[in-house]
């Protein structure tokens, strides 16, 4: 039994963690919040650029490093503490990640590299309303070379150069990716509750496109892309609700009241000692999605949809009860508990929301325990 | 990151598996063994048989009859034994917690005479701390001993001790001096539950089994040389017990996330939204649960101490339990009142583990005192305000 990660791992865990602690701090993070016309921190993700990270999991024959899909959620982990304000995830959990698994050669040469060394910005369009994306709610149309129609929010859909799309051709779905500076696209930056990553509404008239995979095969290319995702995404969900736990445990040791700190009464202490509990729950299944993702378990389905929900649950609750615990003063601009809260929203819908996934976990385990 | 086990760990299994094998019909223990007359016997036997095999508390010394092996081969023998529904239930608390407590602070004559008879399951042992007005704060007990010359009279009552009526021998937790504060003035023995002075009345549970009990002291005399660590120091002696209690509670029997779903489904209602949801979350749980002590394993493989993260046991456990017993009773509607195995679906599996429940999230620590552990000790948060702390005991209300 080795259920845990690497020395080397954790080595790079620890330097990932100083680089961001002195270079992402929260005052890096507000600079986004607090500037309308600025939608990532363009400075930290020159800084990621040079230190290679993009690469992290791409293949050295694409131009990457070639470390391992451990290794990328071990940075994942450290990315969602200091809540970086780059489009990291999309590039490379949702565009990077889908080319691998159903690109091409020649698409895997064409961009694969560009992503890893940071030159083209990855995202994935696949929401074009409110509820769940499903087979027949996508009408973003695609006749073959040209995509017709809107993808509303896409995450990073403003900054990025590439997308990803989730689209109908003929009665069924297609992937798609679209050059964004291309002739018949427009983009229009969106008011959302996390202003610190950029979200967008894509338009797009007769945009140029080109198939990923195979045609017809859209919505099921998808999911697995997600499967893949979802555990990626967890890592920063779980270094998000492991900061909002700390910055709740400091702040209850600290702060008085009544004539002794808050942390000594028990509706505080076993409200943290819940989130401790919850945030364990995450960790664990956290680790048994990159066990699955690092092997190509054929168990990735259900410990994808385990871990995203542990995370969601664990980010969410974390979040909004470090919130709680910092009184008033945790419901100003000033104190970032509100950044956590934000950042917990975002990571909680954007692959898919809590409901979504417990209906996944529940298919998979009436599948798998078929008598 | 994997889940097998070492090239050792693995040759251990192998012979773990094996020795089970050999002895256990995994079908003749069935889950309510432990209410039928023979079933101690049956427990003694099993014991016997494993201590001759050399499974018998793998980590202890050879010395005191254990293996002599590391605490890896014991997580992988407890693993392998509980798949097959083998009868421990009777040693868990006096091989988990008393037999460790004697061994920390007993003489090299209490090891002789004590250790080895317990691992061979001839003599079965309870733990004697908790009283009517002293449970979470076990510290406050009354139980009084008296020193007269080389012996000590002990007189009081305890309760809610688990298998008194079938033990031999106990830990007893009392108060050797009232004039100090509730925790200085503690002091620990072993005593003799045959002791004509011992007087064990079983309680009748809410569950309707009986197996905690009142337990009566009048002047038993136990020999100043059955004394555990020094008078006075009785509290130190009594957190070495529960630190192993902590370790041994949080494996719980009962329903889990599986039987529920194939209850769903045999009943045909599985396809319930709200009860999906819930189906998901305690999945959740319980995989996180179980991969947790995969990652306090992965310590142990290594040689390093485990950290913290198995506290959560029996906070999810206990709780998680209770919900999906309960869960199923209101499935089955009505009907679900029926508790004959009989007639209750799953034989009445739901409705014995939702009678079981409510003593899980007391037993060992109730949810709000492992809340306090949670939060005190491996958070650093402030200790709960103690007014009677620096309070001689005598002066207490
Ligand atoms: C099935 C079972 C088997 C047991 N076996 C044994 C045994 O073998 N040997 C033995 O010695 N004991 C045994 N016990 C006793 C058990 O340890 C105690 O019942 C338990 O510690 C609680 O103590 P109490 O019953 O006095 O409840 P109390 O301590 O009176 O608690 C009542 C309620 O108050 C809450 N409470 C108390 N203090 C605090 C606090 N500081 N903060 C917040 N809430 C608090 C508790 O959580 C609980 O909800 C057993 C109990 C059960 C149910």
């Amino acid at each position: 039994m080795d259920f845990d990660f690497s020395d080397d791992q954790k080595f790079l865990r620890d330097e990932a963690r100083k680089f961001l602690e002195a270079q992402c701090d929260s005052g890096v993070v507000r600079k986004v919040l607090d500037n309308d016309n600025v939608h990532h921190s363009d400075e930290l993700w020159t800084q990621i650029k040079e230190m290679g990270w993009l690469g992290t999991a791409i293949p050295g024959e694409y131009g990457g490093l070639g470390l391992g899909m451990l290794e990328l959620c071990v940075i994942a982990e450290e990315l969602g503490r200091v809540l970086a304000p780059v489009p990291f995830g999309s590039s490379i959990y949702f565009f990077a990640e889908g080319l691998k698994a159903f690109g091409s050669d020649a698409q895997k040469q064409e961009f694969l590299p560009k992503v890893a060394d940071g030159s083209i910005v990855g995202c994935v369009g696949a929401s074009e309303g409110p509820g769940p994306i499903t087979a027949v709610s996508i009408k973003c149309e695609f006749d073959g070379s040209q995509v017709t129609g809107s993808k509303i929010p896409v995450t990073d859909g403003g900054i990025a150069t590439h997308a990803l799309l989730l689209v109908k051709e003929g009665s069924g779905t297609s992937l798609v990716i679209a050059d964004l500076s291309a002739d018949g696209v427009t983009s229009e930056t969106l008011k959302t509750v996390e202003p610190t990553r950029d979200h967008a509404q894509l338009t797009f008239s007769a945009a140029p496109g080109e198939r990923l995979g195979e045609a017809g095969q859209g919505i099921e290319m998808y999911q697995a892309i997600l499967d893949r995702a979802a555990i990626l995404l967890a890592f920063e969900q779980l270094g998000g609700a492991s900061r909002a736990q700390e910055m709740a445990i400091e702040y209850a040791k600290e702060r008085h009241a009544f004539g002794r700190p808050i942390g000594g009464n028990q509706a505080i202490k076993h409200k943290l000692a819940d989130m401790y509990v919850k945030n364990e729950v995450a960790r664990s299944n956290a680790y048994y999605g990159a066990w699955a993702l690092s092997t190509d378990a054929a168990e990735l389905p259900e410990a994808a949809a385990a871990a995203r929900i542990a995370a969601s649950e664990a980010f969410w609750f974390a979040s909004k009860e470090n919130t709680q615990t910092h009184g008033g003063m945790g419901f100003t601009w000033e104190v970032d508990c509100h950044l956590f809260y934000r950042r917990a929203k975002l990571l909680a819908v954007q692959a898919g929301a809590p409901a979504v996934w417990k209906e996944k976990l529940v298919r998979a385990l009436e599948m798998k325990n078929a008598a | 990151m994997n889940f097998e086990d070492t090239p050792e760990e693995a040759e251990f299994r192998a012979e773990a598996r094996a020795f089970l094998k050999k002895h256990l019909d995994p079908a003749e223990n069935d889950r309510d063994a432990r209410y039928q007359p023979d079933f101690i016997e049956r427990a003694k036997k099993w014991q016997k048989t494993k201590a001759e095999g050399g499974f018998a508390q793998i980590t202890w010394p050879k010395q005191f009859g254990g293996r002599g092996g590391t605490p890896i081969q014991q997580v992988i023998w407890n693993q392998e034994e509980s798949k097959f529904n083998a009868p421990t239930y009777p040693f868990a608390i006096g091989l988990g917690m008393c037999l460790p407590t004697v061994i920390a602070f007993g003489s090299d004559e209490h090891k002789k005479r004590y250790v080895p008879p317990a691992l061979t399951g001839e003599e079965i042992w309870c733990q004697l701390f908790s009283e009517p007005a002293a449970g979470s704060d076990v510290a406050g007990l009354k139980t009084k001993a008296v020193r007269d010359g080389d012996e000590w009279v002990i007189n009081g009552q305890k309760v809610w001790t688990t298998g008194a009526h079938i033990s031999d021998y106990g830990i007893v937790l009392t108060r050797t001096d009232p004039d100090v504060p509730k925790h200085k003035g503690l002091t620990m023995f072993i005593i003799d539950m045959k002791d004509p002075g011992v007087e064990v009345r079983p309680i009748h549970q809410a569950s309707g089994g009986s197996e905690f009990n009142e337990v009566y002291f009048t002047d038993v005399r136990i020999p100043d040389s059955d004394r555990l660590g020094e008078p006075g120091q009785g509290w130190k002696v009594a957190l070495v017990t529960l630190m192993n209690e902590r370790l041994a509670v949080g494996g719980s029997a009962g329903p889990d996330w599986r039987e529920i779903m194939n209850y769903a489904r045999e009943a045909g209602t599985m396809s319930d939204a709200a009860f999906r949801s819930k189906l998901a979350d305690w999945y959740v749980a319980a995989q996180g649960y179980k991969l947790t002590k995969f990652r306090t394993q992965t310590a142990l493989s290594k040689g390093e101490t485990p950290g913290p993260e198995s506290s959560i046991g029996k906070v999810i456990t206990a709780n998680q339990m209770q919900d999906i017993c309960n869960s199923a009773m209101e499935m089955q509607d009505h009907y679900g009142l029926i508790s004959d195995c009989e007639k209750a679906p799953m034989e009445a599996a739901f409705q014995e583990g939702w009678l079981w429940a409510p003593g899980m999230r007391i037993a060992g620590g109730t949810d709000e005192i492992l809340k306090n552990i949670i939060a005190e000790r491996v958070l650093g948060l402030p200790q709960d305000v103690r007014v009677d702390k620096d309070k001689p005991f005598s002066r207490m209300g």
